[in-house]
């Protein structure tokens, strides 16, 4: 090919590209997805994964999706995103924390693409943000653990210090002592988001210091599971999940949990890009805008505290109770939030403290 | 603090040490033999998932070990063809197949990913597991938790004591010199992979049909790889390795507790975490002080490749 053949050829091709809306019926839009680990049977992937099919369900024919699992969180997820805006997707979601550089260098890149980031705080003309606020779930499950507790204490297995996790351990403890004064919740780290093994072994040993109402903020099912095997031996002993519904793997234990629900807000947004009426996103949804949701609840839970926690969610979405309302004090002694205050935002999203009611010490950064 | 704390620490210790003492067995018979297969990690995990699988099907969790054990060794083989056969680098080899094993399992293992295996009974020693306190942290435990006891014993004697032991570990030193006595020395260094192979994937069937009774890629996380500074940790003694599975299973645990118990202790948790691995470099640096202690123990031809007829 030569050069004048070349040029053409270039020019030909973008007439092409630019006439396409007029001549064809609509194709459908193409949207990529990246995540950070293989879809899987639960967790955080899979709950994006079912968010991104209950999206293609409803908008079928509109769009069509693709996911790249398993991208590693730095430079090589460059590379994935940029290669998803490239080969034709308009838009993108990167649905873990650490592609947040990434997905901002390449969405300067691609001005025509809309790029959302789940769980980050940059910003811009075709980049939103989008989260959700999983501690509304916590408070509640803590409600219930501190209703059923006979120990009044409680065991929660975790991941890493960062604010998203501890949010839902204050929040839990805040919703246990809030029915339950007496109630303590003991936290072990370890130091993985996933890693069976460890987790199964962090429940059982907090089951074997007397707690029986366990969760955990790690991404495998092994602490539903080591629950389940216990509570053949303590039928006071319950478990929480989180992520997703666990209940396959817990059938007696699991009294509940907070699952992730993102499907009606993907198909919200893409709708609004589609439409051309999206202006910018930075949304943090909770129990109101349908991104959390509470597992199925255990038989075991009383028809009374059922209806006690189905009116508490009500509260929550209509803004009269907020699981981190004054007075807020950390384990020190501190008030965090005065009396008649709500937690702002920006406190919530900077939470390095544990709340009066955890017996465990945060580990020294 | 009772004794049922400390029972149930050390409970969780021998559950934690056992997987490694497993692997870490087999490994250091291979590298006794002079081959360092690095290929562990991918071994466990193809182990793990064909135990599940198998244990899922039949309902029999000892079919299921004997499957972990089937697909280590033929993990270890492609790895023995190509790197004793075709004298590949067993560095690039082993860690070839270590990649290949995690990415092989996480394939085959997709329909498993959602399916629950019911956990199995611990077999309790008659009369001994009355023994207050160590009784039930040590004669409550699963059958392979014994195996790895048996298999040490029998390791150790194996090396030390037997003649074809004794041969393995000529080899290890000079093939050469083995070679030109009359000994099959590629021959004798399949054994040995296949060997490793074998308790390595039993390792991995542990975890997946024993430990957590699940199947989910990525769950060996790593433990492939502390079987391997185990090895280099216990400077090639069997009995040595115990201890430091052990001890490694223990830091663990024993960290957890502590984080669990309420207690105002302020160690960091990361620190306990490291604490086995510093333990690995502190030994290596150790032992490297003294030639003649390595020179004693680490067999001399280890991670060379050795050609008969060259």
């Amino acid at each position: 090919m030569n050069h004048r053949n070349f040029v053409l050829t270039i020019l030909g091709g973008a007439t092409l590209l630019a006439s396409t809306p007029l001549l064809a019926a609509d194709p459908p839009t193409k949207i990529g997805f990246v995540y950070v680990s293989p879809v899987g049977d639960a967790g955080w992937t899979f709950q994006h994964d079912q968010g991104r099919k209950q999206m293609e369900a409803a908008l079928k024919g509109k769009v069509t999706t693709k996911f790249i699992e398993n991208v590693p969180e730095g430079a090589d997820a460059e590379r994935i995103i940029r290669q998803l805006a490239q080969d034709g997707s308009r838009i993108v979601f990167t649905t873990s924390f650490g592609y947040m550089n990434q997905t901002a260098k390449v969405a300067t890149a691609f001005p025509n693409v809309t790029f959302f980031h789940a769980t980050g705080y940059k910003q811009g003309k075709n980049l939103g943000t989008y989260n959700a606020r999983f501690y509304e779930g916590r408070y509640l499950n803590g409600v219930i653990a501190g209703k059923m507790t006979k120990s009044n204490i409680a065991g929660y297995v975790a991941a890493f210090p960062i604010p998203e996790v501890m949010q839902g351990i204050n929040a839990f403890t805040q919703g246990m002592r809030s029915v339950n004064p007496k109630a303590q919740v003991r936290v072990i780290w370890v130091n993985s988001w996933f890693d069976p093994g460890k987790e199964r072994e962090a429940a059982l040993t907090l089951i074997s210091q007397g707690a029986d109402m366990i969760t955990h903020h790690t991404d495998s099912t092994a602490v539903v599971q080591a629950a389940e095997e216990k509570h053949k031996e303590n039928k006071n002993l319950y478990a929480f999940s989180y992520h997703s519904d666990m209940s396959k793997y817990g059938p007696t234990a699991q009294l509940t949990g907070t699952t992730h629900i993102w499907g009606d807000f993907y198909t919200k947004i893409v709708n609004e890009v589609l439409a051309g009426t999206w202006t910018g996103t930075n949304l943090w949804g909770g129990f109101k805008d349908g991104m959390i949701r509470l597992a199925p609840l255990n038989s075991a839970v009383s028809a009374e505290l059922k209806t006690q926690v189905a009116k508490m969610q009500a509260e929550i979405v209509a803004g009269k109770l907020h699981p981190f309302a004054g007075p807020v004090v950390d384990q020190d002694g501190k008030e965090r939030v005065a009396k008649g205050k709500s937690m702002s935002d920006g406190d919530l999203g900077a939470m390095n403290y544990y709340v009066q009611g955890v017996a465990s010490t945060l580990p020294k950064r | 603090m009772d004794l049922s704390f400390f029972t149930s620490i050390l409970f969780a210790t021998i559950v934690a040490g056992t997987p490694l003492i497993i692997v870490a067995l087999g490994e250091l018979v291979t590298e006794k033999s002079g081959v360092l297969n690095l290929g562990a990690e991918g071994t466990m995990s193809v182990g793990a998932v064909a135990a599940f699988a198998v244990a899922h099907h039949t309902g029999n969790p000892a079919l299921g070990i004997l499957a972990g054990m089937a697909a280590g060794m033929l993990m270890s083989l492609i790895f023995a063809f190509s790197a004793l056969t075709l004298v590949a680098n067993q560095v690039a080899s082993g860690l070839a197949l270590s990649i290949f094993g995690i990415g092989l399992a996480a394939f085959v293992g997709k329909p498993y990913e959602s399916v629950a295996l019911a956990s199995v009974v611990p077999l309790k020693i008659p009369l001994l597991h009355r023994i207050p306190v160590i009784g039930p942290a040590f004669f409550e435990q699963q059958a392979l938790v014994y195996f790895s006891w048996v298999m040490l014993a029998a390791v150790a004697w194996f090396l030390y004591r037997s003649r074809a032991g004794l041969i393995l570990r000529a080899v290890g030193e000079s093939p050469v010199a083995a070679h030109s006595i009359g000994y099959k020395v590629v021959r004798i260094r399949y054994q040995a992979v296949l060997f490793g192979g074998a308790m390595a994937g039993i390792g991995g069937a542990f975890l997946s049909v024993f430990y957590t009774p699940m199947w989910v890629e990525g769950m060996v996380a790593g433990r492939g790889w502390i079987a391997l500074a185990l090895v280099v940790f216990a400077t090639w003694r069997p009995l040595r390795v115990m201890v430091g599975a052990y001890l490694f299973g223990g830091c663990m645990v024993t960290q957890m507790f502590v984080q669990g118990s309420g207690m105002k202790i302020n160690i960091p948790a990361q620190f306990l975490s490291a604490l086995p691995y510093a333990a690995t470099v502190l030994v290596l640096v150790l032992i490297s002080r003294n030639r003649g202690t390595i020179r004693l123990n680490s067999p001399a031809s280890l991670g060379q490749p050795f050609l008969p007829d060259a």
